[in-house]
C-alpha cells in the first residue's frame, strides 16, 4: 500500500486534465438496414483498400448464418437489425452559445464529476474558445509519440497508413467467427483506435486523455487494436466518466490486444453509457468483445474496468496466456442500479507453462438491477504449473436487486492450481449509522462504503481516472437507498 | 444544553426507557451508570438519532432545538458526538478519508470552506498526538483489524477531530487496560471546556477516577433511580448494583 497521505495530497492538488483533440467529420449516411450493399457503401465511403472490404463481406456472410446469443442473464426486446443505420456521420449537434443553454441536469453531473469548465463545454456541445481548439495540442502530442515510433491513430487512419500492420493483426485475437456481435462488428465497424508500440519502447505517457472527448462521439461499432512488440510497455485508457447519451441503442465493440515477448499492456476503461431512465427506458445495449493475447514469453496484460452505465452490458474481457510465464490480470467493478442488467466477467485461458492469472471482480447492485459475474478459468494440458486466483465479491444495496456468480473452471493439467473465492455482502445499517453519526449524509455514506469496497480495483486505475471513477460510483448509486 | 423530559423508548414493542429525565448544562460531565441491559446504549442511540428505536413519549431539546425533529447527520453537525460501544468496521475506507469527509461535511453545514489536504493532515497529526495513537492507524481502513483498545482510542481521536459540543461516550472504558484508560481519559479531559458537555456511560467506577464527573446517575430498568455527586460512584462500587435494585424496588413498592 502506498502512503495514503500522499494520495490525499495528490487528490487535492493533482489530477489536472490534459486536453486532447476532437475531430468532427462531416459525413453522410447509409440507408437503413444491412445488406452487402450497405457494407460496400461503408467501405467505399472510408476509401478502404480491397482487403478490408473482403474481411467485412466475409464477416457479414458469416453473421447471416448466426443467431443472436440469448444465454446471458439479461432480458431485452428483440433487436431489429434491419432497422439500424449502420453508417452515419456523428450527428453534428447544434452548437450552443453558452453553458447556460445546456440541460441543468447534465451540468450537475459534470460538476459532481469535477470536469473542468472548458471541457464541460466541449462535452455539452458548446462552442469553445480558440485556445481550446486543440489541434495543436494533438499535433505536439502525436509528434512526441512518433519520435519513439509509437503509432497512435484512428482505426481508419491505420487502415490507410499502416495496412500491413492492420492486415497482420486484425482479427487474430477476435476473429469474426468468434460470436454474433464480433461478426457484426467486423462487417460494419465504423472506426476506433489503433496503437502500435515498437520493440523495446515504453510509451512515455498514458495513451488516453483525449479519449474522453472523442468518446462522446464514439461510433456504434468501434474497434480497438493494440499491438505491443517485444519488451515494450503501454498503458492505455479509454472511456468516459461523463454520461454518454447516444441515439444508437445498440453498441457492439471489439478490442484486440497483442503482447509479444516481455511486453506489458495495461488497459483501463471507465464506461458510463446512458443507462436509461429510472424505469430502464432508452438505455444503451452494450455488447462488447474484448480479448487480449499474451503471445510471447513473460508478457503481461491487465484489464481494469469500471462499468456503471448501459441498460444492458454484456462484456467479458478475456485473456489468452499463450507465452510461457505470461501473466493476466482482470480487475473489475460493475455497478448496476434501477433496472440495469449486467452480465460481465472474464475468461482466462492458460495455454503456456507457468502462466499466472488474477481475477478480482466487484459487483455492486442496487435498485431493481441484476448483476451477474461469469468467469471461465481454463488450463490446458500443456499449461504446467498454471495458477489462477479469482475473487468475486457482490455487494447488495436493498433487497430488490440481484447478484449472481457463475464460475466455470476447466482444469486440464494436474499441476495447475485454480482458486476461487466468492462473497456476497450488504451494506450494514450499523455502518451507515456510524457514518451518519459523524455528520456524513446517507448518499455520501453509501459512496464512501462502496468506494471502499471497490478500492482494490480502483487503485489499479491511473490516478486521474481513479478520482473520477470514485465520484462516478457515488453518483451512479444516488437515490438507491431511501 | 440538553433537556430530556419524560422519555419513553421502545424497540419492537418492548419498552426500554420509561419516563427518563436528564438535564445537562454546558461545562458539565455526567456519568450514567447501571447494570447491563438497562438501556444506557439505547439512550445514547436515541440522542444520536438511530431510527430503529421508537420514541413513544417525551421530549428532547438540544441547544433550544427539538432534537427529535433533526436527522442524525444534522445532530452530528450540530455538535453531538457518540463514541460507540462497538465501533463498526468499514473496509477499504481509510480513517483519514473518513474523517476528512466528516469534517468537511460539517464545515459545509456551518458555512465554512473545506480544509485543504495540507491543513487537514496537520490537524490530524495534532489530534493523533492528543490520544497517542500510532500514526499508521489513520492510514488503515476504519476500525478494520483494530484491537479493542485501538478502536476506543480511535473514537476519542474522532471526537477530538470533530470538536463536539456534546459528547456521549458509551462504555469507552470497557476492554481497556489501565494505560489505555489513562490515555482515553486524558484525551477527554483535554477537550473539556466550559462550553462543552460530556455524558460518560460506564458500568465501572474505574474510569471516573480519571474523568471526574460533576454528576453521577444510576440507570435501572429504564429510568434514573438515583443521582448524586462523584461519591455516588464510589458508593455504588462498594455496595454493588444489588443495593440499587433493592432501593429501586423499594421505590416501586411505595
Ligand atoms: N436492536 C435491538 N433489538 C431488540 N432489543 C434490543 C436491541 N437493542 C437493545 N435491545 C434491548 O434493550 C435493552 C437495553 O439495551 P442497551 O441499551 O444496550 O443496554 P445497556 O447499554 O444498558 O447494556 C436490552 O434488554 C436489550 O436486549
Ligand atoms: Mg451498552
Amino acid at each position: 500500500m502506498e502512503d495514503k497521505s500522499n494520495d490525499l495530497l495528490e487528490e487535492v492538488t493533482g489530477g489536472e486534465y490534459k486536453y486532447g483533440f476532437y475531430t468532427d467529420i462531416e459525413m453522410d449516411q447509409a440507408p437503413k438496414g444491412l445488406t452487402e450493399d450497405t457494407i460496400r457503401f461503408i467501405s467505399a465511403r472510408k476509401n478502404e483498400p480491397e482487403f478490408m472490404l473482403d474481411i467485412r463481406l466475409k464477416a457479414f456472410r458469416h453473421w447471416k448464418t448466426l443467431k443472436e446469443p440469448r444465454w446471458a442473464q439479461v432480458e431485452y426486446p428483440p433487436i431489429d437489425y434491419q432497422d439500424i443505420i449502420y453508417y452515419s456521420a456523428p450527428r453534428k449537434k447544434e452548437q450552443l452559445q453558452s453553458l447556460e443553454e445546456v440541460d441543468p441536469e447534465l451540468l450537475k453531473t459534470f460538476e459532481k464529476l469535477g470536469i473542468p469548465l472548458e471541457e464541460q463545454k466541449m462535452l455539452a456541445g458548446v462552442a469553445v474558445d480558440a485556445v481550446m481548439d486543440s489541434e495543436s495540442v494533438a499535433t505536439t502530442f502525436r509528434s512526441s509519440l512518433a519520435e519513439k515510433g509509437i503509432i497512435f491513430c484512428s482505426f481508419s487512419e491505420a487502415i490507410r497508413e499502416h495496412p500491413e500492420l492492420v492486415q497482420k493483426y486484425m482479427g487474430t485475437v477476435v476473429p469474426y467467427t468468434d460470436n454474433f456481435f464480433a461478426a457484426l462488428n467486423t462487417a460494419v465497424f465504423s472506426d476506433g483506435s489503433f496503437v502500435y508500440i515498437p520493440k523495446g519502447v515504453r510509451s512515455p505517457m498514458e495513451l488516453s486523455t483525449y479519449f474522453r472527448i472523442n468518446a462522446a462521439n464514439t461510433g456504434q461499432f468501434e474497434r480497438t487494436l493494440i499491438v505491443a512488440e517485444e519488451g515494450s510497455y503501454v498503458s492505455y485508457m479509454e472511456g468516459c466518466t461523463a454520461p454518454i447519451r447516444d441515439e444508437n441503442q445498440l453498441h457492439a465493440a471489439i478490442v484486440e490486444i497483442i503482447a509479444h515477448k516481455d511486453a506489458e499492456v495495461k488497459y483501463s476503461t471507465v464506461q458510463n453509457w446512458w443507462p436509461g431512465d429510472k424505469d430502464g427506458k432508452g438505455g444503451i445495449y452494450n455488447f462488447v468483445t474484448k480479448r487480449g493475447i499474451c503471445e510471447g514469453e513473460n508478457s503481461k496484460i491487465s484489464w481494469t474496468q469500471v462499468e456503471t452505465g448501459s441498460a444492458i452490458t454484456w462484456k467479458y474481457p478475456s485473456l489468452i496466456l499463450r507465452g510461457n510465464n505470461s501473466t493476466g490480470e482482470f480487475y473489475s467493478v460493475a455497478v448496476t442500479n434501477n433496472h440495469q442488467q449486467a452480465d460481465t466477467g472474464t475468461k482466462m485461458i492458460h495455454l503456456g507453462k507457468n502462466t499466472r492469472s488474477t481475477i478480482i471482480s466487484k459487483g455492486i447492485s442496487a435498485g431493481h438491477s441484476n448483476n451477474s459475474y461469469r468467469g471461465l478459468v481454463k488450463t490446458t494440458r500443456k499449461a504446467e504449473n498454471a495458477r489462477n486466483f479469482s475473487q468475486c465479491d457482490s455487494l447488495l444495496l436493498g433487497d430488490k436487486c440481484g447478484a449472481h456468480t457463475f464460475p466455470y473452471i476447466e482444469v486440464g493439467n494436474r499441476s495447475s492450481i485454480v482458486e476461487h473465492e466468492a462473497t456476497t455482502s450488504k451494506i450494514s445499517e450499523d455502518q451507515l449509522f456510524y457514518c451518519l453519526q459523524r455528520g456524513i449524509d446517507m448518499e455520501s455514506a453509501i459512496g464512501l462504503i462502496v468506494n471502499g469496497y471497490a478500492k482494490e480495483v480502483l487503485s489499479k486505475l491511473p490516478m486521474e481516472f481513479a478520482v473520477e471513477a470514485q465520484k462516478l460510483l457515488s453518483i451512479s448509486l444516488e437515490g438507491s437507498v431511501g | 444544553m440538553l433537556h430530556i423530559k419524560d422519555l419513553s423508548v421502545s424497540i419492537n414493542g418492548k419498552t426500554i426507557l420509561k419516563g427518563f429525565n436528564l438535564d445537562v448544562k454546558p461545562g458539565e460531565v455526567h456519568a450514567i451508570m447501571g447494570p447491563n441491559g438497562t438501556g444506557k446504549s439505547t439512550l445514547a442511540a436515541v440522542i444520536a438519532g438511530r431510527e430503529m428505536f421508537d420514541v413513544d413519549h417525551g421530549e428532547i431539546s438540544y441547544r433550544g432545538q427539538d432534537l427529535l425533529e433533526m436527522a442524525p447527520e444534522i445532530r452530528a453537525r450540530e455538535g453531538i458526538f457518540l463514541g460507540f460501544q462497538y465501533p463498526v468496521e468499514i473496509p477499504g475506507v481509510s480513517m483519514a478519508n473518513f474523517m476528512r469527509t466528516a469534517l468537511n461535511e460539517k464545515r459545509k453545514y456551518l458555512g465554512l470552506e473545506p480544509l485543504s489536504g495540507a491543513e487537514f493532515l496537520k490537524l490530524m497529526e495534532e489530534k493523533k498526538n492528543l490520544v497517542e495513537i500510532h500514526s499508521k492507524l489513520t492510514n488503515r481502513s476504519v476500525n478494520e483489524g483494530f484491537s479493542g483498545g485501538e478502536k476506543k482510542k480511535n473514537e476519542i481521536f474522532q471526537m477530538a477531530m470533530l470538536e463536539p459540543k456534546l459528547a456521549i461516550l458509551d462504555e469507552t472504558d470497557s476492554g481497556l487496560d489501565i494505560d489505555a484508560l489513562k490515555v482515553v481519559a486524558n484525551g477527554v479531559n483535554k477537550l473539556r471546556s466550559s462550553e462543552n458537555a460530556t455524558i460518560v456511560i460506564t458500568h465501572y467506577q474505574r474510569l471516573l477516577d480519571y474523568i471526574v464527573p460533576d454528576f453521577v446517575h444510576v440507570l435501572f430498568d429504564g429510568r434514573i433511580v438515583k443521582s448524586g455527586g462523584k461519591e455516588l460512584a464510589l458508593e455504588l462500587e462498594s455496595k454493588g448494583y444489588e443495593w440499587i435494585k433493592k432501593e429501586a424496588n423499594g421505590v416501586a413498592a411505595n
